[in-house]
């Protein structure tokens, strides 16, 4: 027997047919090159704030370096109650309604195994971020992609979602605002999505990880709509809206059982999130607001130049309404997406990331980033000018 | 955006970069750039924008000024409190900022100079001298570390990596 053949028997059969992540593919080829500017990077270009990071200092410097109560430290569940209340409109039990979790990662898959039984369909909306359908299929469910579409603005219709449901359905994965489409949903969306799960008795999960990275207007979580609470786990995080995504923190807030179930599992396969860096996310969210709203400002004036920029290179463009991401359809070039980035990498040295990693309606529509410094952006953007206009 | 919003944000970046063009402005604020350059012709003339200047590091320039420091202890008059010592300090070519503030002394003077001496010399014949100046003491500037938002010394850069999710 090889030493390949046994490996591949090793593995479990649902494993080995996940595919790789479109991105990590991307970033081999990116990795063997210099001078690359990239827009293809999903996280704040921002170092996380001093005060968070001196917050970790102290806490390190005072010796807490022990666990923590699997929930997460009291203290934290506390403020992201209070913080959740005032910002999203519902209120939560710090005690029994909140986990910590390593990253909205750990919680989006604890969530999943916690309700998904094999066979069972979760229902999500593509394109969208890359772990999704991989962590749904891990459970051995069945993810059902519902597609959005440009011409809509990338928002989800309740209609598209119905059409999706069957007797197995359990849940609908919500993710608003988008990677990497930027869309949000409106009041009116919300609401309409809202019904449909209380309609067909589904459960909800809402990863708004993104949703303090809101452009344009806010209007409430799907959660404080009517009879939305009981079936909504509600997931958000601390790496997006304050640069944290190396202290890997996020959390969920949800009804009591579910908490409860995603927390025998979190006990027995994580034990709990990092003690220190539970504690610097006190201080994101006690005294992190300015700091925030001032990275918020910065990647707003950069959304308004690269949106322009890309329409004016005649790449059409959506204007995001969140998170930091434009997504320009490029089918007009005539290549597919991975063909552009493809080239435009060799030619130019910009990394941006093909749409089809996103999911198979993602194909001709690229990903670019815009948690890039803004001098970086506009060369960025003169090259792609440049590249476009040779095609 | 408000006219009021759309001036806060046109300040926050002219006071990053003054530099910066009308139309980088205007594509960041999606406005116009003649309403950017009217908001801020609008500014400089009504007072808001008082100047514009080069944040340098002198330690690169191989001339390198005396700076100083002083705390000023002042006797407040009944009429117009420290304005009028505050002024009289002002005008003085070698005083850069004057601050009145809390606490133990009542204006925060920034001196420079080329030497040290002339900086003490100019401290103790020019400014300790004035009428109603009850002391000074004089801080010499040792060496920069942060100015106006801006740090002198960069850290080492971090390199995140090129592509994720
Ligand atoms: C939509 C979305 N959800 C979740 C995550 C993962 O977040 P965390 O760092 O909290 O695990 C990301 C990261 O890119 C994301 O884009």
């Amino acid at each position: 027997m090889t030493d390949s053949k046994s490996h591949r028997e090793w593995v479990a059969k649902h494993v080995g047919c996940l595919p790789r992540s479109g991105i990590r593919d991307f970033f081999d080829i990116v990795s063997t090159m210099s001078d690359v500017i990239s827009l293809g990077i999903g996280e704040p270009d921002f170092v996380t704030p001093w005060a968070i990071r001196e917050a970790t200092i102290y806490a390190l410097a005072k010796g807490h370096t022990g666990y923590t109560s699997n929930l997460g430290l009291l203290a934290l569940r506390r403020t992201i109650c209070t913080y959740v209340e005032e910002n999203f409109g519902v209120e939560y039990d710090p005690d029994k309604e909140c986990i910590v979790t390593v990253g909205v990662s750990e919680a989006l898959d604890l969530i999943l195994r916690a309700v998904l039984n094999p066979g069972d369909e979760a229902i999500y909306h593509e394109p969208c971020y890359v772990s999704y359908m991989p962590s749904i299929a891990l459970t051995h469910a069945v993810p059902v992609p519902v597609v959005t579409q440009e011409g809509n603005g990338f928002a989800l219709s309740a209609e598209a979602v119905r059409a999706k449901i069957t007797p197995r359905t359990r849940l609908i994965l919500l993710s608003f605002p988008n990677n990497p489409t930027g869309a949000s949903l409106s009041y009116a969306e919300k609401e309409a999505m809202a019904r449909l799960a209380v309609e067909h008795d589904l459960l909800l999960i809402s990863d708004e990880i993104y949703e303090e990275l809101t452009y344009e207007e806010r209007c409430q979580s799907i959660a404080a709509f009517p009879g939305m609470k009981e079936r909504t786990i509600l997931l958000n995080g601390f790496s997006k809206a304050h640069a944290m995504t190396g202290y890997r923190l996020g959390y969920a807030c949800g009804p009591h059982k579910l908490i409860e179930a995603m927390m025998k599992i979190h006990q027995y396969s994580m034990l709990c999130a990092c003690g220190f860096v539970q504690e610097a996310a006190i201080e994101a969210l006690r005294n992190g607001r300015r700091a925030m709203l001032e990275m918020k400002t910065e990647y707003h004036q950069r959304r308004n130049v690269i949106v322009k920029r890309l329409n004016d290179m005649g790449l059409p463009c959506q204007m995001p309404k969140g998170a930091f991401y434009a997504f320009p359809r490029i089918t007009g070039t005539g290549m597919t997406s991975t063909q552009f980035a493809t080239r435009l990498l060799n030619e130019k040295k910009v990394a941006c990331v093909p749409g089809a990693a996103f999911g198979a309606c993602g194909e001709g529509y690229i990903r670019c980033a815009y948690a890039t410094a803004m001098d970086q952006i506009e060369i960025a953007m003169e090259r792609m000018a440049e590249f476009v206009k040779t095609l | 955006m408000s006219s009021e919003e759309i001036r806060k944000q046109i300040l926050r970046l002219l006071q990053r970069n003054a530099r910066i063009s009308h139309q980088a402005i205007g594509e960041r604020l999606q406005i116009s750039e003649v309403a950017v350059a009217a908001a801020i012709h609008d500014m400089e003339a009504n007072g808001t924008i008082i100047g514009y200047y080069a944040l340098v590091d002198e330690e690169r320039t191989g001339t390198v000024p005396v700076r100083a420091m002083i705390e000023v202890e002042v006797q407040p008059e009944r009429d117009g409190g420290f304005d009028r010592i505050a002024g009289l300090i002002s005008k003085f070519p070698e005083v850069q900022t004057v601050y009145l503030v809390s606490g133990r002394y009542d204006l925060r003077v920034e001196v420079m100079g080329d030497t040290l001496q002339e900086v003490a010399g100019f401290v103790s014949s020019k400014m300790a001298v004035l009428d109603g100046v009850k002391s000074t003491t004089t801080h010499f500037l040792l060496k920069k570390y942060k100015e106006a938002g801006f740090r002198l010394h960069e850290e080492e850069a971090y390199d995140r990596l090129q592509v994720s999710p």
